[in-house]
């Protein structure tokens, strides 16, 4: 990561929007423009227009391609219906997560996955060694697309204006290709907030086409462009993971408490099926952390790496921590010893910078949106 | 931004402002360094009776994405600290040179160091 850091199609927008950029896994990204507390706020309860351009898509086509992703994946892939998509993982032989990954069948043969940015180059990779036997080609589309999405209550009633696509027929991780603001999309039902949204993958040199044409259309709504700090605070309080975070090589999908993910039923083999087994059934027999939630009752807010503590003694660490916006408080994900792990545990607490700050330990999410 | 010609800066961000006829002086963080942080959660403050001492830390400032040190620009003893500010740290980021201070100093020795508002603007970019 010595090269400059890339910048999106849109770089030159955020630039004029006055965005504070920062860099994310080698790109040049908007952090917030304003307030990163508005902007989760507006994502909550109107809409906010992210552009998350660093994502990676890898494409898969050929008449094995749905075989070829049970193999690489976790996931029953090839079961997935033409237009659905689905949220799956891409382990290591001993079952140690490379990477989440979000997984559309946008036809009989073909089918895109989407990389985290930091795994991109990993998973492009191991895909093309792990297809390797299968009729099925794997080609690396990153610079094809840009994604922009838009997140919250008020998204549908918003691209509703700019596209004449069914999105009433759209249901929650389904795709669909399309036309918004007369600019060809690939339109998803997905995001990484906690609400109701789209992510629009389009060409690059129809981002800011595209990007304009949203705002304009939301601006009675209320929708304000977001950045990556806010997107960070919206998915820690959906308690959905973040690689590097939750998620790491050396957690399986079980010790997540993801093990939903791993599809022990489908036909063939794939690549960690023997290292899972054993961990889905340490997972059951003896888990040695779980990963919990927790609640501050005071304002200094917990941060990644720091020390879970039960009478002074290290019982699980911060993964994930923030002030949220929506609890008022701040908020955390953390592996934790299994006997200090369950809802209401008393005496859990979190090792801020030397002092012990008393914590409520939760089941996640701290937030779900009501349907 | 316009950074008020009647304050000193530190290079740490701090202002400070002249002292009145009691020899005591406002602190705060400059609009730059409120930008850079983000959204202020949390502030803590010396408390009323602590001293402080030029260029070395005394409370914290706890933003979305990180916890920065305050430094204070000026040595002497702490006579007021902003319990607006404890209570709505957003203020720092609204109003970082008015309603968002952060303590008051009866200054002990009179600061080195400092910077005029034309070379902190130069100093900040």
């Amino acid at each position: 990561m010595t090269d400059a850091p890339r910048r999106t199609a849109l770089d030159a927008l955020h630039r004029a929007l006055g965005a504070t950029m920062t860099d994310f896994a080698g790109w040049d990204m908007p952090l917030r423009y304003g307030s990163e507390r508005d902007e989760h706020v507006a994502v909550r309860t109107r809409a906010g227009l992210f552009d998350l351009s660093h994502m990676g898509e890898i494409t898969l086509t050929g008449p094995e391609a749905g075989r070829a992703l049970d193999h690489a994946l976790v996931g029953n892939i090839s079961a997935l219906a033409v237009g659905r998509a689905r949220y799956t993982m891409i382990c290591r032989e001993d079952g140690g997560i490379l990477d989440d990954l979000i997984v559309y069948r946008l036809g009989e043969d073909e089918y895109m996955v989407v990389a985290n940015a930091s795994n991109a180059q990993v998973v492009l990779d191991a895909l093309t060694e792990r297809a390797a036997g299968f009729e099925a080609a794997v080609r690396d589309d990153r610079e094809n697309y840009a994604l922009i999405a838009v997140q919250g209550p008020a998204s549908p009633a918003i691209l509703k204006s700019v596209t004449d696509a069914d999105l009433d027929g759209l249901k929650y991780y389904a795709g669909l290709p399309g036309t918004v603001a007369g600019v060809p999309a690939l339109i998803a039902r997905t995001g990484y907030t906690g609400e109701d949204g789209f992510e629009l993958f389009v060409a690059p040199a129809d981002a800011e086409k595209l990007w304009q044409a949203l705002t304009e259309a939301g601006a009675d709504a209320g929708l304000v462009p977001c950045g990556l700090s806010c997107r960070d605070t919206l998915r820690l309080e959906a308690g959905m993971p973040l690689y590097g975070h939750e998620l790491t090589t050396a957690t399986t999908p079980f010790d997540a408490g993801l093990g939903r993910v791993v599809k022990f039923d489908k036909a063939g083999d794939f690549v960690g099926r023997e290292a899972l087994a054993a961990a889905a059934e340490r997972a059951e027999s003896a888990p040695p952390r779980k990963l919990v939630g927790l609640i501050a009752t005071g304002r200094r807010v917990p941060r990644a790496g720091f020390a879970v503590t039960v009478d002074g003694a290290v019982v699980g660490e911060v993964t994930s921590g923030a002030p949220s916006p929506t609890l008022g408080k701040p908020i955390a994900i953390a592996y934790v010893d299994a006997a200090h792990a369950t809802p209401g545990t008393e005496g859990v607490c979190v090792d801020i910078r030397g002092t012990h700050e008393p914590y409520e330990v939760v089941a996640l999410p701290f937030y779900k949106r009501a349907r | 931004m316009s950074n008020p010609q009647q304050l000193r800066y530190s290079k740490e961000h701090e202002w400070l402002s002249a002292a009145d006829a009691d020899g005591v002086a406002t602190v705060g963080i400059t609009e730059f360094a409120a930008n850079a942080l983000g959204d202020v959660v949390y502030a803590q403050l010396p408390a009323v009776g602590d001293t402080v001492t030029a260029g070395e830390t005394c409370g914290e400032l706890e933003s979305t994405k990180s916890v920065s040190d305050l430094y204070s620009p000026v040595t002497g003893e702490v006579v007021a600290a902003n319990q607006d500010v404890v209570d709505d740290p957003a203020l720092v980021n609204s109003a970082p040179f008015e309603g968002g201070w952060l303590f008051k100093v009866k200054i002990a020795d009179e600061p080195a160091d400092l910077l005029s508002a034309d070379e902190y603007t130069d100093f900040a970019g």
